[in-house]
């Protein structure tokens, strides 16, 4: 590896500092398991690595008192999976927690780090988007807070602009009667990078569905909101025909490019088919129960 | 107080397998290279050295890692197990006897990183399925084995850590 600098500042306003006075040289650094990795095989160039692990508020998870829960920037999937209040909550956020890299990666691979990276296919952007989560950014003209769907601009880029960084997320409380689902297309069992990803978010009342998120990864250049799936739900009985409507929707917002791993057709229907799965886990959990279609 | 930006050769104290140790090292160099390179500890191997093969599994403040996808300025302060902290002065991991007994291994190279990995497990899952010892290691490759005698040897060692405890 190159040459790189390190800093471990333990508070956020250091780590701007640091962040605003070395511009785009400067890089924060969480789980490493993709910057390392970029920097090592000179597919980044990142002269100043910011460890974020030392900043109180970027290993905060926490709920807060109306309910909703923030999640550091760099708090580990492994923590996220072990903790029965998040897993129960946000069940879509640690399907995804479940399937990044391996369990030696989930040992120190973050959200907050899969976000900032900006990867079309990374796992929890999904979750997120259905979740509805807020991003805290910091920066040297203070702080600012942005849709997690708005996050990501194109892959590998972002809204945060030099000397900004991801502080944390919040996630509001989901509603009773809510569940969620993720689940990626892959060929084979584990360790690979979604050909499609699709998470689903559903409230019920009775048999019918209140209100209603979908997302998808790896069609697009950026994980997409699909704003009008969700949308058209609401109102529908939480049942086969509803699906297929919003799943019909998904496959028409996919705008997939082919390339080693799916051609457009492939990632079109699974777009298709992975909401529909999604959307039959968010209703199972619901009602209480699980997904039945594996991960 | 500004955060002190370093490079260069850095001192930085950490514990490995119990033990307080020091090393100078630079930021750019990995956890796997100071524990190979600078402490003469080569159990944890380097495979692809991205993340990918587990190889160099170590656990870090009770997580597994691999290690190669950690700063060696990160080990500050930190605690961490190797491979080379598994046995005890009385003999073999049960692990390490199970792994021998099933003919868990051929070339050995991705021995430590398995047997690390599954120690964590283990410890977690005292009595895991064969679904949950596979998901588990999905992270380790081998290449010599076709991972059943491994697995096997996972759930045999499991039983017997089980009937002593």
């Amino acid at each position: 590896m190159r040459a790189i600098q390190y800093a471990a500042p333990s508070t956020v306003e250091d780590a701007v500092a640091i962040l605003a006075e070395h511009g785009s040289d400067a890089r924060m650094l969480a789980g490493g398991t993709d910057l390392i990795v970029q920097v090592r095989e000179d597919a980044r160039d990142t002269g100043v690595f910011v460890d974020a692990k030392k900043i109180p508020e970027l290993m905060e998870l926490s709920v807060n008192a109306d309910g909703s829960t923030t999640l550091g920037a760099a708090v580990p999937c492994h923590q996220l999976y072990n903790d029965a209040h998040f897993t129960a909550t946000y069940p879509a956020v640690t399907d995804a927690a479940r399937i990044i890299g391996s369990t030696g990666i989930q040992g120190r691979a973050s959200v907050g780090g899969n976000l900032c990276n900006s990867g079309p296919a990374g796992d929890t952007i999904p979750p997120l988007i259905v979740h509805s989560a807020v991003c805290n950014i910091a920066g040297p003209d203070g702080e600012r807070t942005v849709a997690v769907e708005d996050f990501c601009t194109a892959p590998g880029r972002n809204v945060l602009a030099d000397g900004e960084l991801l502080v944390s997320l919040t996630l509001p409380k989901p509603p009773a009667g809510s569940g969620s689902h993720y689940l990626r297309f892959i060929p084979r069992n584990e360790m690979d990078i979604a050909v499609v990803g699709a998470g689903a978010w559903l409230q019920l009342d009775g048999d019918t569905i209140t209100a209603a998120r979908t997302g998808l990864g790896a069609v697009a250049p950026t994980p997409l909101f699909v704003q009008a799936a969700g949308d058209a739900l609401v109102g529908m009985t939480a049942d086969e025909d509803a699906f297929a409507v919003a799943a019909d929707i998904a496959r028409d917002a996919a705008t997939p490019i082919d390339d080693m791993r799916g051609t457009i057709a492939h990632r079109k229907q699974l777009s298709y088919v992975l909401t529909q799965r999604a959307l039959r886990g968010a209703k199972a959990r619901a009602q209480g129960g699980s997904p039945t279609n594996g991960h | 107080m500004a955060t002190e930006i370093l490079s260069g050769k850095v001192h930085v104290q950490t514990t490995i397998n119990g033990e307080q140790v020091d090393f100078l090292a630079e930021p750019r160099e990995s956890l796997l290279e100071v524990l190979r390179d600078h402490l003469g500890l080569t159990g944890a191997k380097e495979g692809c050295n991205n993340g990918n093969c587990g190889a160099c599994n170590v656990v870090m403040d009770g997580a597994l890692v691999n290690s190669c996808c950690v700063l060696s300025v990160e080990a500050a302060g930190a605690s961490i197990e190797t491979i080379e902290g598994v046995a005890s002065p009385e003999g073999l991991h049960p692990l390490q006897q199970s792994f021998l007994e099933n003919a868990a291994l051929q070339c050995g190279v991705c021995t430590p990183g398995f047997i690390v990995a599954a120690k964590a497990l283990l410890e977690e899952n005292p009595n895991p399925t064969e679904y949950e010892v596979r998901w588990w290691l999905a992270g380790n490759l081998c290449r010599c084995t076709g991972y059943d005698k491994i697995v096997r040897a996972v759930l045999d060692a499991a039983e017997r850590m089980r009937a002593e405890a």
